[in-house]
C-alpha cells in the first residue's frame, strides 16, 4: 500500500537522555513525513507484538509526533546503544504509513455558546458562518499525534482558507470538548484547560476516559471528519455519553475500536 | 488484615505516588510517579515494602493523618521534621528513616519539609485504586491517587495492619544523594545552540528558582540564545522527564515526572536517569552545574546507584523500640545489629 516516493532524508538518531531515542525524519510538519513516522510506528508495533527481539523488551512507551518517533526504554534491560541502531535500522527500512488509522464521523455541534469564536473567524477568513461549517464538515482531518495533554489530537488539514492565528491573549478556561482551530492544525480540548486556539464547536461525547478501553479516543494516524449535529441533538448525545460509558464503535466509519 | 488511615488535615499539594505510568504516554498521559524515586524506596524498604509501592509525596507541607484501623507502620524518609499524637494524648517526635507503629487513634503530623521533597511509607502501601496500571496521583488529569487530586480532609487511605507481637522498628542512615555536577547527555537539540552557547551552558552555574512543581523546574542564569530565533521554536516532538528546554527567554526549565509527552522547545541536554531524583531535593537558591556524559556512562551510574541503594536496604537495622523494652529480645537483637548496622 506503500506509495512511490521521491527519495527523502536518512532518519537521524537522537539521544533524549539515557532512557528514550528519538528517531526525526524531518524537521516540519508534512503528510509525507508523518507517513514516515507512523510507518516505524507501525513496524515497532508489530515487532513488540511478534515479541522475539529481546532488545525490545526494554522498550516501554512508543509516541509517534508530526515528525519524530520517541521510543523510551529501560535502560538496565538493553544496552541504549545498541537499541538506538536497531531502532535507526527499522527506521530505514520502515516505509511509509505501513499502519493505517481508524476512520471516524463525530458529532460536533456549531451552534450559539458553544461556537464562541465561530463569528470571528467567519470575519477574518471573509466567509459567513454556514460556509466555515460546510468547509468544516466537507474535510478529512488527519490525527498527527496526541499531546499537550491526555487525548489531545493535533490534527493537520484544515483547509488553507481557515487558517486564523491563536488568540492573542489566551483564554484561562477552555471547556472539555471544544473544536478549536488554529493555524493550520484543528483540535479538540479533552479537559477543560487554559488554551488560546479560536473555539468553533463542541463535541458531546468524552475523547479521554481513564476506564474506558483504550482511554484515549482517537490515535495518531486516524482519520476524522465532522458531523454537524444541532443543539438538541447535542444535549442528548451529552447526557448518554458524557462519563465517557458508549460504544465508540458506533462513530466508526472504517477500522477497528482498539 | 487490614489499616485504614484517615486524612485529619490536608497539608498543602500531597500527593499518592508510586513508581509512575508507563505505555500511556503515546496517549499523552505522563510518566508521574515519585519525584525522588530513591527516596520513596527508602521510605519502603524501611516498612518492608515493594521499592515501588504507592507512598505519600511531601513537597509544601505535610498532612496529618489518624490510624482508624490497625496497627500501622509508617516510615518517613526525606528533610521533614513530624510528630505523633498518641490515642492517649502523649506527644512524641516521629523522626525520619526510622519506622514507628502507630497504634488505632494515633494522629501522624508531618510539617513542612525543609525545601526538597519527603516521602511517607505506610506498611503494604498506600492500596488506592489502579488507573491506567498505577496509583501515581497525575493532576493534570484527574487520574489515579484518591479522586486523582492532592489529599483532603477525610480522605481515607488503606493499608496493611501489622502485628505487634514481638514488635520490632526498623531503622536506617539518611540516605545520601550523590554529589558534584547533574549530568546530561546532550541533545536531542543541542544543535540548535552555537558551540560558544553550550559553552556557557556547562561553563555557568544555574540558580534554582521557586518555579518549580511536578511538571518542571525553572533555572536562571546567562541567556542560552538560539542559533537564530526562528530555532527558538521546534515542531513539537517527544519529551522525557530530565529534558532541559530552553524557551526563547533563553532561561532553561528541567522537565520532570508529570511533564507532557511531547514539548516545542529546543531540548539542549537531558538529565541522566541517575540524577534525576536528586532534582527533587533542590531548593531555591541552590546553584546548579551540568556536565555532559555519554549513555555507557549514564547507564553505568544506575547500576551503580543500584547497586548502593540495595546495600543501604542491607543495612536496615531491626531494633526494638525504648518502652517496649523485652530483655532479652533486646540482648539478641543488639548481638545481631551490632554486625549488621552499616551506619558510621
Amino acid at each position: 500500500m506503500s506509495p512511490k516516493i521521491e527519495p527523502v532524508s536518512q532518519p537521524r538518531l537522537l539521544a533524549v537522555g539515557d532512557s528514550a531515542w528519538t528517531i526525526e525524519f524531518g524537521d516540519r510538519i508534512d503528510p509525507l513525513i508523518n507517513a514516515r513516522v507512523m510507518g516505524l510506528t507501525g513496524s515497532l508495533v508489530t515487532a513488540r507484538e511478534t515479541g522475539d527481539e529481546p532488545l525490545l523488551s526494554a522498550v516501554v512507551d512508543v509516541v509517534p509526533t508530526f515528525r519524530s518517533v520517541t521510543v523510551h526504554f529501560d535502560p538496565l534491560v538493553a544496552d541504549p546503544d545498541q537499541l538506538g541502531q536497531r531502532l535507526l535500522s527499522l527506521a530505514q527500512t520502515s516505509g511509509l504509513a505501513a499502519r493505517h488509522g481508524r476512520h471516524w464521523r463525530l458529532p460536533v455541534c456549531f451552534e450559539g455558546d458553544l461556537a464562541p469564536d465561530l463569528d470571528r473567524v467567519a470575519g477574518a477568513c471573509g466567509l459567513g458562518r454556514d460556509e466555515v461549517v460546510a468547509l468544516m464538515s466537507s474535510t478529512a482531518f488527519r490525527v498527527y499525534m496526541i499531546g499537550f495533554m491526555p487525548g489531545f489530537p493535533y490534527m493537520g488539514g484544515l483547509p488553507a482558507v481557515l487558517n486564523v492565528p491563536r488568540l492573542a491573549s489566551p483564554r484561562k478556561r477552555v471547556p472539555a470538548r471544544a473544536l478549536a482551530i488554529a493555524g493550520e492544525m484543528c483540535a479538540v480540548y479533552p479537559w477543560e484547560s487554559p488554551g488560546g486556539w479560536n473555539l468553533i464547536g463542541r463535541l458531546p461525547l468524552p475523547l479521554f476516559a481513564a476506564r474506558a478501553e483504550p482511554p484515549a479516543l482517537l490515535a495518531a494516524g486516524d482519520v476524522v471528519e465532522w458531523q454537524v449535529i444541532d443543539h438538541a441533538t447535542y444535549q442528548e448525545l451529552e447526557q448518554a455519553l458524557g462519563k465517557g460509558d458508549f460504544d465508540a464503535s458506533r462513530f466508526l466509519v472504517s477500522g477497528e475500536t482498539s | 488484615m487490614s489499616g485504614l488511615l484517615e486524612v485529619a488535615a490536608a497539608g498543602l499539594a500531597n500527593t499518592v505516588q508510586d513508581r509512575g505510568r508507563r505505555g500511556y504516554r503515546h496517549m499523552g498521559v505522563a510518566l508521574s510517579g515519585s519525584l525522588d524515586p530513591l527516596m520513596a524506596a527508602c521510605a519502603n524498604a524501611l516498612v518492608g515494602n515493594q521499592s515501588g509501592a504507592a507512598c505519600i509525596e511531601i513537597r509544601y507541607h505535610g498532612p496529618e493523618l489518624r490510624v482508624m484501623r490497625g496497627p500501622v507502620q509508617v516510615a518517613l524518609a526525606g528533610p521533614v521534621g513530624a510528630s505523633v499524637i498518641r490515642s492517649r494524648g502523649a506527644e512524641q517526635t516521629l523522626s525520619a528513616w526510622t519506622t514507628t507503629t502507630l497504634d488505632v487513634g494515633d494522629l501522624v503530623r508531618i510539617g513542612a519539609p525543609a525545601g526538597g521533597t519527603a516521602y511517607l511509607a505506610v506498611s503494604g502501601g498506600v492500596d488506592t485504586p489502579l488507573e491506567l496500571g498505577s496509583r501515581a496521583t497525575y493532576l493534570r488529569a484527574s487520574i489515579g491517587g484518591v479522586h486523582g487530586r492532592a489529599l483532603a480532609v477525610g480522605d481515607r487511605l488503606d493499608c496493611r495492619a501489622v502485628s505487634t507481637e514481638g514488635q520490632r522498628e526498623r531503622r536506617q542512615s539518611a540516605w545520601a544523594h550523590a554529589i558534584g555536577p547533574i549530568r546530561v547527555i546532550p541533545g536531542p537539540q543541542a544543535d540548535a545552540f552555537e558551540s560558544a552557547v553550550l559553552c556557557t551552558f556547562f561553563e555557568n552555574d544555574w540558580a534554582v528558582t521557586p518555579e518549580m512543581d511536578r511538571m518542571g523546574m525553572r533555572l536562571a542564569g546567562p541567556a542560552l540564545v538560539h542559533r537564530s530565533p526562528e530555532a527558538a521554536d521546534i515542531v513539537s516532538d517527544g519529551v522525557t522527564p530530565g529534558c532541559i528546554q530552553v524557551p526563547g527567554n533563553g532561561q532553561p526549565i528541567v522537565l520532570l515526572a508529570d511533564c507532557q509527552t511531547v514539548g516545542g522547545y529546543p531540548k539542549i541536554a537531558t538529565v541522566i536517569t541517575a540524577d534525576l531524583p536528586r532534582l527533587a531535593q533542590c531548593q531555591p537558591g541552590e546553584r546548579l552545574r551540568f556536565v555532559a556524559v555519554d549513555t555507557a556512562t549514564a547507564r553505568a551510574a544506575l547500576i551503580e546507584q543500584n547497586r548502593a541503594h540495595s546495600l543501604w536496604v542491607g543495612g536496615i537495622e531491626v531494633y526494638r523500640p525504648p518502652g517496649r523494652v523485652d530483655e532479652s529480645a533486646l540482648y539478641s537483637e543488639n548481638l545481631i545489629s551490632g554486625m549488621i548496622d552499616a551506619r558510621v
